[in-house]
């Protein structure tokens, strides 16, 4: 690329930016604050720092810039087209950002006493009823943080309640191969071993072998519905049945829930925990990487169990039950983080909810599944799917339309990058060889989509011409080109070190 | 709807291409038994006036912190968020980002991390740092978690000056692991013997400084018994703002510092999200829970940033993985990190000594109240008064509320099992206090008291 | 010349008098990709057949690697923890993982020898 060098290393829009270690300059100030008072005699026992922390020193000007540069090397919803599976990167409301910036919610601490809060109370009891209404389910835990720990504290509250049962014995959790990685690791956290079960090859559970697979010592089994193929599952009455004829509880990863709100309510499904991501779901934005939450709905049997804290509504209005003492009817397995749940995102997510009503989530989700059948129909005979439609919210793909091309489902992925378009998912569910999961969402219009049928195709055309050497140097038009990630791990630089001498 | 662009004869053409007589027949997979046919009997969609309506009301039924004089702490703390802060935060880029899975779409987000991960990481003073857990009390069961991976022992020791959401949080983390949490009374005075009780079983120790009744110790007893008898020393941190004032952790011996990063860029948001802060010595980085971003170098040889040691991680490692947490706390990272850099290094030094100023002109403020006694003889920015032997500190609380005063975290809204510390009174002072605040709750305590 | 056997996981022993050498083979290291980390067994350790004994990571997997045999570890590869790309550049020779003690001979009798493990890669290709 030596025809795009540049005396300052800048391309244009592209604007090479240091670390900000390598910035700044003794002295300089980014928030004014007044001289403090002289402190003659301290109150740190003797802990007073001995050296510097190491931070540098800049302006505000220099701050702003810094970051908004950093951020022009980011690609957003906001950016362009982002179908990754599983993620539901759909477009996030700004009317929930300005309403979670409200003084009266956000300048709220957590201690107050409740009188002086019945309003923050108030936001988390009526989300608590549209999560209630939405699935059909009596309660809802809402302080998880997010999806991985809602499945840790729906597991929890099965094992509490297997224990409070004498039953537990029964440690033993299935997991289809195709699960999010998490659902084993949030098991092993509880102290359950996990039991792969098989799927069958319309990419559904397989009835008989999970039949098979059931026995005394099964707690329960996490099932994802929509499954990670972005199909349902159809004999998930079945399913239900069996495990419950078995003794077990049936826990569903609800990463996909935004398939099917307002068309099916999981109550009905015979579901006795689900963990919901609000950042999906309900449009809380992703930042890079959280906060997100995972509120878990619970069966009548498992709500005794659900964790502290937890908000009730009396005739003296919003009551938060932060002790067990302070709910003998109930068993609460214990705590799962600070305070009282991620009430920033509850607030965006309510305001979600109430934009959208009853009638506009389900129209979301009809929207979801429809767009993302319709990438199936225009895609099928340039690529490969890998299960026959309809599909649900998401499409997926192998890589043997690939086949012999020499190129990769990655290299597939990196040429859609220099097309301006976020790659779908890769490699993931690891059921399907070379996999490409899309998952449009309902907030992409028919133009989008159409856009991007249109390079998918025009990709597999290329790739099947012979055209590998192409994608093997994608991307090119990005801040960075593919990234060393061997030598990343094999010599972690995990921080910035001041230069030697 | 707003949100959505389809219009109907959008939808029609697409069902079209796809050979499907109507949108229900999508979802045919769905047994028809469970299948709903319209809409759930839930209220129906709004425009932004009415919602917006709708919260302003919810927001009027509180008492935000700005409008009191204010002196919560507890575990969250007010500090002054810089107006750049958020303006940065509402960057779509950043804002509407997902995880940094494709490095060459993610340069910004990635960059962040490992700027962030240096901060972290010369706050505490420790040589590595993730990039972010959840919140404080998450990363300080993940602290005792990875522990006990280290060591291969069973045992934590949780000193009473740890918040006891912190305790609880882990307490339950460990409940069905086989690990044993050793769980000491609430110390308000720091004269816990933490040092008697390692022995042979112990995986760590841990600590939090300033406790959460406000003391400060000096870590390198501790450390030293620790290291002795192969335990790991874990130190909680709960206003990072007192790391610029105060000796950092690592330099007094910790193995593990956790922290809740909320003080900066954050606000309180009624307690969440937070910001899990993590760090540790280098040798034991394998062992460590969530995600790190690392430096490498792309196909031109040019400094870029991806995800690293992923093997750690749930989507590779599985049941097997160090922890099973699938995110970090990006934005609140990247809040954090903006309101750190605005500070600098001076900045930070002055924040801190202005915070420790307000406390200790609380301080005299609050000795000239009779019946009043402050317990800890050091503190940072809060610290924990008793209000005479029969006085109830929440009844207290509440009285004041109803004047307008936040005044303060009973203990007992978190031991109301522990009859002698009904009168205690947990206070905060920050930057955010003026001396008419002190003023008027001085006055007030001298009123009811 | 001493007596090589292999394992069906893609392990190999190297066997000489009551002491093995342990590693994995050129096919493992190609399906794991650039080797970024090993983690291996410490002196001491006793280990039953088939146990596992140590980790080998690449960038987006970990794979344990088991004993062929049972013994008690001696020695471990310590060159590995710096250079872990040693794996991919010699397998079967400068990358061992690691030597244990045998605890029973008898058991190397199960395991393949080099042409009984070449016709078994053959069959997985």
């Amino acid at each position: 690329m030596a025809e795009a060098n540049t005396l300052s290393g800048n391309r244009g829009l592209m604007v090479e930016e240091p670390l900000i270690f390598e910035m700044g300059s003794p002295g300089r100030f980014g928030i004014d604050l007044p001289e403090p008072p002289p402190l003659d005699l301290d109150r740190l026992g003797g802990c007073r720092r001995a050296g510097p922390v190491g931070l540098p020193d800049l302006s505000e000007p220099q701050v702003v810039r810094h970051y908004t540069r950093l951020s022009q090397k980011n690609y957003g919803i906001d950016t362009g087209f982002y179908p990754l599976g599983s993620c539901t990167m759909k477009h996030n409301p700004r009317l929930s950002e300005k309403m979670a910036r409200l003084p009266g919610l956000a300048d709220l601490h957590p201690l107050q006493p409740q009188a002086t809060v019945q309003g923050a109370l108030e936001v988390i009891d009526s989300l608590a009823d549209w999560l209630k209404g939405l699935t059909g389910m009596p309660a809802v835990a809402m302080t998880p943080a997010a999806g991985a720990h809602g499945e840790w504290c729906g597991l929890m509250a099965i094992r509490a309640c297997l224990e409070d049962r004498g039953q537990g014995h029964r440690r033993r959790v299935l997991v289809p191969e195709s699960a999010h990685g998490t659902n084993p690791a949030s098991a092993a956290l509880c102290g359950f071993t996990v039991d792969p079960i098989p799927a069958k090859a319309d990419g559904r559970v397989d009835l008989a072998a999970l039949k098979a697979k059931l026995g005394p010592d099964v707690a329960c089994l996490m099932l994802t519905n929509p499954n990670t193929c972005g199909l349902f599952e159809t004999e998930i009455l079945d399913i239900a049945q069996a495990v419950h004829e078995a003794g077990a509880f049936f826990y569903c990863d609800g990463a996909n829930f935004n398939a099917i709100v307002g068309r099916v309510r999981v109550a009905d499904l015979g579901i006795d925990a689900m963990h919901i991501n609000l950042h999906k779901t309900f449009s809380t934005p992703h930042g890079g990487g959280g906060p997100g939450a995972g509120p878990t709905v619970l069966s009548a049997e498992l709500a005794p169990f659900a964790p502290l804290p937890f908000v009730v509504h009396g005739p003296q209005g919003f009551t938060l039950v932060e002790h067990a003492a302070d709910t003998p009817e109930s068993k609460p397995f214990g705590r799962v983080k600070g305070f009282h749940g991620q009430f920033g995102v509850f607030v965006r997510a309510l305001a979600y909810i109430m934009s959208m009503g009853a009638d506009g989530l389900r129209q979301a989700s009809t929207d979801a599944v429809l767009n993302a059948n319709y990438l199936l129909a225009r895609l099928k005979d340039d690529l490969s799917p890998s299960f026959a439609g309809p599909c649900m919210h998401e499409c997926l793909f192998d890589d043997s339309f690939l086949k012999d091309s020499g190129v990769t489902t990655l290299d597939f992925a990196k040429a859609l990058i220099d097309e301006g378009f976020h790659p779908m998912t890769m490699y993931f569910p690891l059921v399907v060889h070379g996999a490409l999961l899309m998952e449009p969402t309902e907030t992409e219009s028919r133009e989008t989509l159409d856009q991007f049928v249109a390079v998918v195709r025009g990709l597999a055309a290329k790739a099947r011409d012979g055209q590998a050497e192409e994608f093997k140097q994608a991307p090119r038009f990005t801040p960075r080109r593919r990234l060393d990630e061997t030598l990343a791990a094999r010599t972690p630089v995990l921080r910035w070190k001041p230069p030697a001498g | 709807m707003r949100y959505l662009p389809h219009t109907e004869s959008d939808r029609r053409a697409m069902l079209d291409a796809i050979g499907a007589p109507d949108a229900e027949s999508l979802f045919v997979d769905v047994p028809a038994a469970a299948r709903l046919s319209q809409p759930l009997d839930l209220p129906r969609g709004e425009g932004e006036m009415a919602v917006e309506r709708a919260f302003s009301r919810l927001a009027m039924k509180n008492l935000s912190a700005g409008c009191a004089p204010f002196f919560i702490g507890a575990g969250l703390y007010r500090h002054h968020v810089p107006a750049a802060v958020d303006q940065l935060l509402l960057r779509g880029e950043f804002l509407t980002a997902y995880t940094p899975y494709q490095p060459e779409l993610s340069q910004g987000t990635l960059q962040v991390l490992f700027e962030f991960q240096t901060q972290v990481a010369a706050l505490t003073g420790m040589e590595v740092a993730n990039a972010s857990m959840y919140d404080g009390a998450t990363a300080c069961a993940e602290a005792v978690l990875m522990a006990a991976r280290v060591t291969k022992r069973p045992r934590a020791i949780l000193s009473g000056g740890l918040h006891p959401h912190w305790r609880s949080t882990t307490e339950t983390a460990l409940r069905y692991t086989g690990l044993e949490a050793d769980l000491l009374a609430p110390d308000p005075l720091g004269i816990e013997d933490l040092m008697g009780r390692i022995d042979s079983r112990t995986a760590c120790i841990v600590v939090q400084n300033p406790g959460f009744f406000g003391g400060i110790r000096d870590l390198r007893p501790l450390a030293a018994a620790c290291r002795q008898a192969g335990a790991l020393l874990v130190v909680a941190v709960a206003d990072p703002v007192g790391l610029g004032l105060m000796e950092a952790p690592g330099a007094m011996g910790a193995d593990i510092v956790v922290a809740e990063g909320q003080s900066l860029g954050i606000g309180l948001s009624f307690g969440g999200p937070g910001l899990g802060l993590f760090a540790t010595r280098e040798k034991f980085v394998r062992q460590m829970p969530g995600r790190l971003a690392g430096q490498t170098v792309d196909a031109d040889g040019r400094r870029g940033f991806v995800l690293t040691l992923s093997t750690r991680e749930q989507h590779i490692r599985r049941e097997k993985a160090t922890s099973n947490i699938c995110t970090n706390s990006g934005l609140c990272a990247l809040a954090f990190s903006i309101h750190l850099s605005l500070l600098g290094e001076s900045g930070l030094a002055r924040l801190a000594q202005l915070n420790h100023a307000a406390a200790v002109a609380l301080e005299q403020r609050l000795r000239g109240v009779k019946g009043v006694r402050v317990l800890a003889p050091s503190y940072f920015n809060e610290f924990a008064v008793h209000l005479g032997e029969d006085v109830d500190a929440a009844q207290v609380v509440d009285t004041l509320a109803a004047r307008g005063i936040l005044a303060g975290v009973p203990a007992s809204r978190f031991y109301p099992d522990y009859p002698e510390l009904a009168p205690v009174l947990i206070l905060a002072a920050t930057e955010t206090n003026t001396g008419a605040d002190m003023d008027a709750l001085a006055n007030a305590l001298a009123e009811v008291l | 010349m001493s007596d090589v056997r292999f394992t069906k996981d893609h392990e190999w022993i190297r066997v000489e008098g009551d002491l093995g050498t342990v590693g994995i083979t050129d096919y493992a290291q190609h399906q794991l990709g650039d080797i970024v980390f090993v983690d291996l067994p410490e002196p001491g350790r006793d280990l039953a057949q088939g146990g596992e004994a140590a980790v080998v990571e690449s960038v987006k997997a970990a794979s344990e690697v088991y004993t062929p045999v049972a013994g008690t570890v001696t020695e471990n590869n310590d060159a590995l923890a710096d250079q872990p790309a040693l794996v991919n550049q010699s397998p079967e020779d400068g990358a061992w993982f690691f030597r244990l003690r045998l605890a029973d001979p008898a058991q190397l009798a199960g395991l393949m020898d080099r042409a009984a493990y070449d016709e078994y890669v053959k069959g997985l290709e």
